[in-house]
Formats: C-alpha cells, sequence, structure tokens
C-alpha cells in the first residue's frame, strides 16, 4: 500500500474540491486532491451549455471553461498534488483510503479532510414509478454524460419527468441534437429548477411545460414504448408517444462516506451540519458545494468552497478556537438554513444560504434572536428552485443566542 | 445443426440449469435452449431468495420432499460453485395469542417433513433477536435453518459449469414448435432453426404449459402469480437480521422483510395473479407491500428505496404440486412445470429427481471421469481485504479501476464476466453488481456501454440492457 501525508486531503475534484484545494494551496497549506474520474472538473466537464461564472468572475463560461480557469491554477502550485481515476473507499479518523490503478492501494494521512464529493441523482427507483423496466430511462445527468462526453443519442422521442435544472438544459439539448422533445413533466404546480432555464430552455424552443403532472405508467418490457402521464389535479391521463425517459428529480448531497467519519448531516439538505467555515460536526472535517447542499450556480460553489479551503487552513495551523455555539434554525417558510450553527468568535456577520418552502411575492426575510427581530432583507419573488443568499446582521449576533430566520410575504 | 443431441433442456431459469448442471456429471450431449440473452432472467431473478427448510409445504407432497431434499444439498452446491449462501434463520410473526396455535402446526408440519431446529419463541426472545419489530408482535416460530442465497448467481454458476463439462446454451432462441410423430418429438423448432435430440425436458417456468402444449400435451396447466418487490440501500441492510414471514395463509408464505446475501433489505411479494407478460409494479401494490412492512417495522424508512420489481410464480393450482414427470401422452418429454415456491430451495433436488426419471426411463447415464464439479466466482473486489485487493490489482491492475461507485466494482471485473460470457448491461449487473446500487446505474451506465462495445467489438448502438430490442442508444449525436 503507497503511504503519503499531507496537510490537508480534499476529496472530489469538481468545482468544489478545485476551488477549496486552490485556496488551502494558495494559503501554502500541502494538499491532495484526489478525483474518481481521469481528469479534474466533475461534472462541469459534461455542461457545455454556457451561464458559468456570470456572477463570479464577470464572464459567461461553458462549464468546461469554468473548470479550466481552475484547473490550471490549481496545477500550478507545486504544494498540489492530485491523485486522477482514484476512488476514495473509506476514511477513518483523518486517513483516507483510495484505489488506482497505477499505484494500487493508497492511504492519505492528512491533517484536515475537505469533503467535496458532490452530488448524485434521485433515481426512477428511489421514486418507485410503476410500470416496466426497459431501456430508455435515464437520469438527465447521465443522459448529458452520454451525449456530451460519449456522443452517444439516447433516443428520438424524449419526456422528461421533472423540472430541475439538469432536465430542462438537456429537455433543449436533445432538441439540439434532432430528438423530438414531448414535454416536461412537473408534479408541483411551480418548476423545479432556475427561472433563467425555464425561459431559455423552454419556453424559447417550444418544449412544453406540464406543471401539476407526473408519469403514471411506464410501457414497453424491452426499450420503452410510452408512459401514461397523468394530470394531478383532474386525474385525467394521456398517453405519450415516446423512447426516452428523462429524470430530473432531484438531486441528492453523497454522504456515504462522511457518515463512515461520523458526521452528523442535516435531514433537510442531506448534507453535513457545518459552521460558518464550513467545518462539520467531526473536528477537522469540512464540506463544501454539492456534498454540502445541493446549489443552483457553480459561483456560489466556488465561493463557499473558498470558505472551506480558508477553515481547513486555520484548523491546520492551529488557528481555529470555538468558544461558543450560536444554531441557526429555519423558522416560517424556510426549507433549511446552510450554514446550520456559527462558532463564536464571529469576525465578522457571515453571509447564510437557504430556500422557501414554495414560491412567495412581496416577502422579507426575518431574524429573530432573543426576542427581537430584525428584517434581513425584501425580495420581489421567492422561488424553491432559487437559492437566497443574504449576510446576518451584527445586532442578530450580539446576544450570542441562538437565531431562527422566517420568511413572510404573499404565497404565490 | 450437426450431431444429434442426447437430451434439449427448454429453459434456463435455476430449474433448466440446475438439471444441466446435474446431467452434465454424465457422457450425455446436452443442449439448454433459453428465449431470453441470459440465464436466470424469468422468476429466478425476481423473488425472495430464500432457501425454505421445508417445514411449510404439506407433508407427502412432492413440493415438501424436494424442498427438504434441496435445502440439504444446498450448502454444498453452493460451496461447490462459489454462490453466496448464508444460514440466517427465519421467524414466523404472530400478532395476537391465536396465531401461536398455527405457530404449532407449522412446527407439527416441519417435523412430519423432517425439518428440525424449530423453536417458538415469546416476544421477549423476538425483541432480542429482532429490535425494530413492532411491539404488537406477540411471538414467533425460530426456523434456524432457512438461508438466503443468490438465484441468478447461481443460475449463472451453474450454466458456466456445466458449459465446462460440455453442455451447450443456446440463448436469445425461442422455441415455437414440436415435429410431432406417433407420440414422439422428432424434433424442436426455434426461432433460429431446428434442434433433434432423443430426449426433451420441458423447464419453461411460467411458459411450461404452453411448451407441453405445443406437444400436444394439456396435462397442466400454469398460472401465474405476480410478486412485486421493494429493494432498499445496504445503510438499513441491517434493519432485520433475519428473514421475517407473517403468518402463512392458503396459498402464501406472505409478504417479506429480509436482509440480501449483497447487504440491502428487501420487502415483498405480494400476490396478485395476471398475465405470462406481466411484471409491471403497481402504484397499488408497491404500497400494499410497503404498508405492510410497515405495520411489522413501524420505523422503516422508505425514502432509502433504491428500487421497485415484480416476479412470477408459476403455479400449478389444480394440483397445488410441482409438476415433474414424463408426459402423458409424448414418449420423450419430460414436464418440470410449475415449480412455484419453494422451487428455488427445491432446484438442487429437482435436478436430481429429473436424473433419475430419465435412468428410470431407460436412459443410460455413465458417469464422466473428467467431470469438473467446481466453479470459481468473478472476484468481487468490495467484498476483499486490503490484502487481497493489493494482490489482486498487482496481478492485474484493471481491478485497480473502479467503474461502479456504489458497488465499488472494478474494471477488471467487467472484463472478467464479458469473458464468461455477459454481453447486455443486465449482464454485467448480475455478474458484477454493477448498476444495481444506490444510484442504480447512473454513474456507470454512460460509462459501460462504451466499454462494452469495446470489449465485445460491437457498436454503441447494439449494446443491450436485456437483449431483443432493449438498446441503450440509437446511435452516434450530430458531427
Amino acid at each position: 500500500m503507497k503511504e503519503v501525508k499531507t496537510d490537508i486531503v480534499v476529496i472530489g475534484g469538481g468545482p468544489a474540491g478545485l476551488a477549496s484545494a486552490l485556496r488551502a494551496g494558495e494559503l501554502g497549506a500541502n494538499v491532495i486532491l484526489v478525483e474518481r474520474d481521469f481528469e479534474l472538473g466533475g461534472i462541469l466537464n459534461q455542461c457545455i451549455h454556457t451561464g458559468f461564472g456570470l456572477s463570479l468572475l464577470g464572464v459567461e463560461l461553458t462549464g468546461p471553461e469554468y473548470a479550466e480557469t481552475f484547473i490550471e491554477k490549481v496545477l500550478s502550485l507545486n504544494n498540489i498534488k492530485v491523485f486522477l481515476s482514484t476512488m476514495v473507499l473509506d476514511i477513518k479518523d483523518k486517513t483516507v483510503y483510495g484505489v488506482n490503478k497505477k499505484d494500487g492501494l493508497v492511504m492519505i494521512r492528512a491533517g484536515a479532510i475537505i469533503l467535496a464529493m458532490g452530488c448524485r441523482e434521485r433515481t426512477r427507483g428511489a421514486l418507485g414509478i410503476p410500470g416496466e423496466r426497459p431501456a430508455g430511462i435515464y437520469t438527465a445527468g447521465s443522459a448529458q454524460r452520454l451525449i456530451n462526453i460519449e456522443g452517444l443519442m439516447p433516443g428520438k422521442r424524449v419526456v422528461v419527468l421533472g423540472s430541475g435544472d439538469i432536465g430542462m438544459i438537456m429537455a433543449r439539448r436533445l432538441l439540439l441534437e434532432g430528438a423530438e422533445v414531448l414535454g416536461v413533466l412537473e408534479k408541483l404546480p411551480y418548476p423545479g429548477g432556475l427561472t433563467r432555464n425555464v425561459v431559455q430552455c423552454l419556453e424559447d424552443f417550444g418544449i412544453p411545460l406540464y406543471l401539476n403532472h407526473t408519469i403514471s405508467e411506464i410501457k414497453g418490457k424491452y426499450r420503452v414504448e410510452g408512459v401514461i402521464a397523468e394530470n394531478l389535479l383532474t386525474r385525467e391521463k394521456f398517453f405519450m408517444d415516446v423512447d426516452t425517459i428523462l429524470l430530473s428529480v432531484g438531486l441528492i448531497p453523497e454522504n456515504e462516506l462522511s457518515k463512515k467519519i461520523g458526521v452528523r448531516l442535516d435531514p433537510r439538505t442531506g448534507g453535513p451540519i457545518v459552521d460558518q467555515n464550513r467545518e462539520t460536526s467531526v473536528e477537522g472535517v469540512f464540506a463544501c458545494g454539492n456534498v454540502l447542499q445541493v446549489h443552483d450556480l457553480v459561483d456560489e460553489v466556488t465561493r463557499e468552497s473558498y470558505i472551506a479551503g480558508e477553515g481547513a487552513v486555520r484548523y491546520i495551523s492551529g488557528k481555529r478556537k470555538i468558544e461558543g455555539v450560536i444554531n441557526l434554525r429555519p423558522g416560517e417558510n424556510v426549507r433549511y438554513i446552510v450554514p446550520q450553527r456559527l462558532s463564536l468568535p464571529i469576525d465578522s456577520p457571515p453571509y447564510i444560504y437557504f430556500r422557501p418552502q414554495e414560491p412567495f411575492t412581496n416577502c422579507q426575510v426575518i431574524g429573530r434572536s432573543n426576542g427581537r427581530e430584525f428584517s434581513l432583507g425584501s425580495y420581489e419573488y421567492a422561488r424553491p428552485g432559487e437559492m437566497i443568499k443574504l449576510r446576518l446582521k451584527r445586532e442578530l449576533l450580539d446576544s450570542n443566542l441562538d437565531i431562527e430566520v422566517s420568511l413572510v410575504g404573499e404565497k404565490g | 445443426m450437426d450431431k444429434e443431441l442426447d437430451i434439449i433442456i427448454i429453459g434456463g431459469g435455476i430449474v433448466g440449469t440446475a438439471i444441466a448442471r446435474e446431467l452434465s456429471r454424465y457422457q450425455l450431449n446436452i443442449a439448454l435452449v433459453e428465449k431470453e440473452a441470459d440465464v436466470g432472467w424469468g422468476t429466478t431473478k425476481a423473488n425472495s431468495a430464500v432457501v425454505h427448510t421445508g417445514y411449510d409445504p404439506k407433508p407427502g407432497t412432492l413440493m415438501s420432499k424436494l424442498n427438504v431434499q434441496g435445502a440439504r444439498l444446498f450448502p454444498s452446491i453452493c460451496g461447490e460453485l462459489d454462490v453466496p449462501y448464508k444460514k440466517i434463520g427465519s421467524l414466523v410473526l404472530t400478532p395476537n395469542e391465536e396465531g401461536f396455535k398455527v405457530l404449532e402446526e407449522l412446527r407439527e408440519r416441519g417435523r412430519l417433513n423432517g425439518v428440525t431446529n424449530l423453536e417458538i419463541i415469546t416476544q421477549e426472545k423476538l425483541f432480542e433477536l429482532e429490535p425494530n419489530i413492532s411491539k404488537d408482535i406477540k411471538g414467533a416460530l425460530w426456523v434456524k435453518d432457512t438461508a438466503i442465497t443468490a438465484p441468478v448467481e447461481l443460475a449463472i454458476a451453474f450454466r458456466e459449469n456445466a458449459e465446462k463439462n460440455g453442455v451447450r446454451f443456446i440463448l436469445d432462441t425461442t422455441v415455437i414448435g414440436f415435429e410431432v410423430e406417433d407420440g414422439r418429438i422428432e424434433s424442436v423448432r426455434t426461432d433460429r432453426g431446428i434442434l433433434r435430440a432423443k430426449w426433451i425436458i420441458n423447464a419453461a417456468g411460467v411458459n411450461s404449459d404452453d411448451i407441453a402444449r405445443l406437444a400436444g400435451d394439456d396435462s397442466f396447466s400454469i398460472t401465474p402469480v405476480k410478486g412485486e418487490y421493494a429493494l432498499f440501500d445496504k445503510e438499513i441492510g441491517n434493519w432485520v437480521n433475519h428473514i421475517i414471514f407473517p403468518l402463512p395463509t392458503e396459498t402464501t408464505k406472505g409478504i417479506l422483510v429480509l436482509p440480501t446475501v449483497d447487504g440491502n433489505l428487501l420487502v415483498g411479494p405480494n400476490e396478485c395473479i395476471t398475465s405470462k407478460e406481466d411484471t409491471n409494479v403497481t402504484e397499488e401494490g408497491l404500497k400494499e407491500v410497503l404498508t405492510f412492512a410497515k405495520r411489522e417495522f413501524p420505523d422503516l424508512p422508505l425514502n432509502m428505496l433504491i428500487t421497485v420489481f415484480a416476479g412470477l410464480r408459476a403455479k400449478e393450482l389444480n394440483r397445488k404440486d410441482f409438476v415433474i414427470e414424463p408426459s402423458p401422452v409424448v414418449e420423450n418429454l419430460i414436464n418440470v412445470g410449475g415449480i412455484q415456491s419453494p422451487g428455488l430451495s427445491s432446484a438442487p433436488a429437482i435436478a436430481v429427481y429429473v436424473t433419475e426419471i430419465l435412468r428410470d426411463r431407460g436412459v443410460k447415464l455413465v458417469k464422466k471421469k473428467d467431470f469438473i464439479s467446481e466453479r470459481k466466482a468473478i472476484p468481487r473486489f468490495a467484498n476483499l481485504s486490503w490484502d487481497e485487493r493489493a494482490r489482486l490489482i498487482a496481478k492485474d491492475p484493471n481491478y485497480g479501476e473502479i467503474i461502479c461507485r456504489c458497488e465499488y466494482v472494478t474494471i477488471g471485473e467487467i472484463i472478467e464476466a464479458v469473458r464468461r460470457g455477459a454481453n447486455t448491461l443486465d449482464g454485467i449487473k448480475f455478474r458484477t453488481r454493477a448498476g444495481s446500487g444506490r444510484c442504480q446505474g447512473g454513474f456507470c451506465g454512460p460509462r459501460l456501454i462504451p466499454l462494452l462495445s469495446q470489449l465485445l467489438e460491437v457498436s454503441p448502438s447494439e449494446i443491450t440492457k436485456k437483449g431483443k430490442e432493449s438498446k441503450l442508444v440509437i446511435g452516434e449525436t450530430k458531427r
């Protein structure tokens, strides 16, 4: 077994892993970045559409271009070592066990760990969609990989179940590749992804979005031969003549490794419970990106990962002290908050990320602590598909007591 | 086709493959014909995977006899063929005091069938054995010798071992008729040509009555009874320690909750008479199965569901027993039908029983001197120790490259599976577990298509999920 030692080991070479490794490396730490694929960049490599980097870099890039900016910087630093095609199988304390073709088994002893494993897609099985189990059912991300990386077309006539961002992006992608896209079915009364994708991927291309609809049965023994779509309000059913089903029904943070080291998870996000430095419940273990919370924009993943990188460096340098904890609790109409807690002392009020439970218009975000109430911001509209980011107020932190964040406004 | 065969086995399920392997001990020229692209894709791939001890079948039936015999053969067969077999014991629960009477009857029936190691236990002991069980359950019959196994792996192992001993497997080939003369099958017509043999063994599962009828034999009839299942993440694989049964009814052992040999949690099956093509999972069926499990295990986390599937039991409702006998109208046809539960448990004994029928009918059974009784499984990287993994990678670096991130399946295992005959995505899945984890092939699927295309030297659009029209991609994207 090959044994190596480092200050910080980063698991996952996607946007989160790249940014956290980069920041830690820039701050002088020795870093090992472990990636299971043969190249860095993670899921960005198959996201050949544009829209990346607008808020962070001020330019609109494709996924591979966005990844490349960070890969170049990471590779230019001598204190960052990259292990490609290396799968992490286990973690015990601060030791990571991986495997690859070249070295065989690899044991990496580190002072701190950054978890950046991203997320996976929910599957048909997890939803228990009735029917047969033919070929032609793909998660949107798998179809994206097939088309954009492998250059293979999954089918000719497509229905997309779920209006997550990748689902809508893939509806457009398939149409551009010459497939007929019969529609996107969404079981909720509002779309799951960004408004920008509803407009740019569906409306601009005349792809129908069926809200309050689902697939109630899949037909076909060997290959998909159609689906029965159902209107959940009227219970009306109709047949859609498709040979391919794409699923965009949610992303699940991939925390199997996190659980192995006893990291506590937030059932609301599916990711670890972290403080403002993105340190988890296990000392010296940090998390960032989609393994922590499913983001809408890669720019925010990068920002969050910088924080984790800095936190990890502070930890290994012995400068991190925790003198107390403030818990952040989702209140009325708030689905979750990240970070879930704040470690004291706090230098400056941190940013928090959250999503509303359902769509709202003309709404206000309220922070409550110690019986006092502060407005943290007002919004024309808030959608579950669009993450809200705002800065906490200094006054809220004064009492060092737990904080509850709520959203009030008009529903819809 | 060339030389005349001694025996044609129709059907490559657990029964057909077990017969093929058993008969391959003898100097016989044998072929097995299967309509699907691989073995074990009918009832074999969608059942509870339980090796029952045989306390349940009615004493005196063929079922009870072969179940008990089969269960006894199982450990050594799984040992020889390197197939998982875990004796974890089962518990038949009673929700009320009256149920204890039924448990006593079952124990008595077990005694009559020759099954030992049965014990009726109280609530206290039950909660100790199964901490997650509902506090409403009053007690259980503890059947200590019940085991779990891997039915498709066993069918594959039977095939590999039978092939090694000279049996020919003709896959993706459907029997469409017989030429019968003077009460004898002269030839077997398939969609790929004509086969001739002295003896025909009909092990066609839910279709066995149709096969018999093609030869003019309507001596039995199969009713397909669907069972739906829900499979849960390995994270809750240890939710139960035993195979949990409800009190049995006249027709079924009921909905089970049990761990699989791979460490998942399985719930099912329900019971619904249907058509021979119907392996649909329905909304109602899934609800029935999950609601039932929730009654026994109130805290069962349903969000850990990985997949759902359904299988068909081949029931002979008139006889309520296995139909394993020479056809009453066709002289050289042996029917092996109605193999419902406990068909898997009985399969090794069914194979021996069929061999005895052949012997009775005058078939000369001369043992091969060079019979190979053992078969090694494909190495499972995920289940190896660190040292074993290191040795394997040193020998072949392909075992250091993981392609299925949920089940930690390596490229080395995929290559070996293809070498052993896997030529579809499902064939790979059943041999290696690639694609059977929590992401259900989301990660490895798009990577396996090009890899299989390369290994099998065909274009990606020829790669199928499970043979026939189950193509995965239609071709290349625009260039």
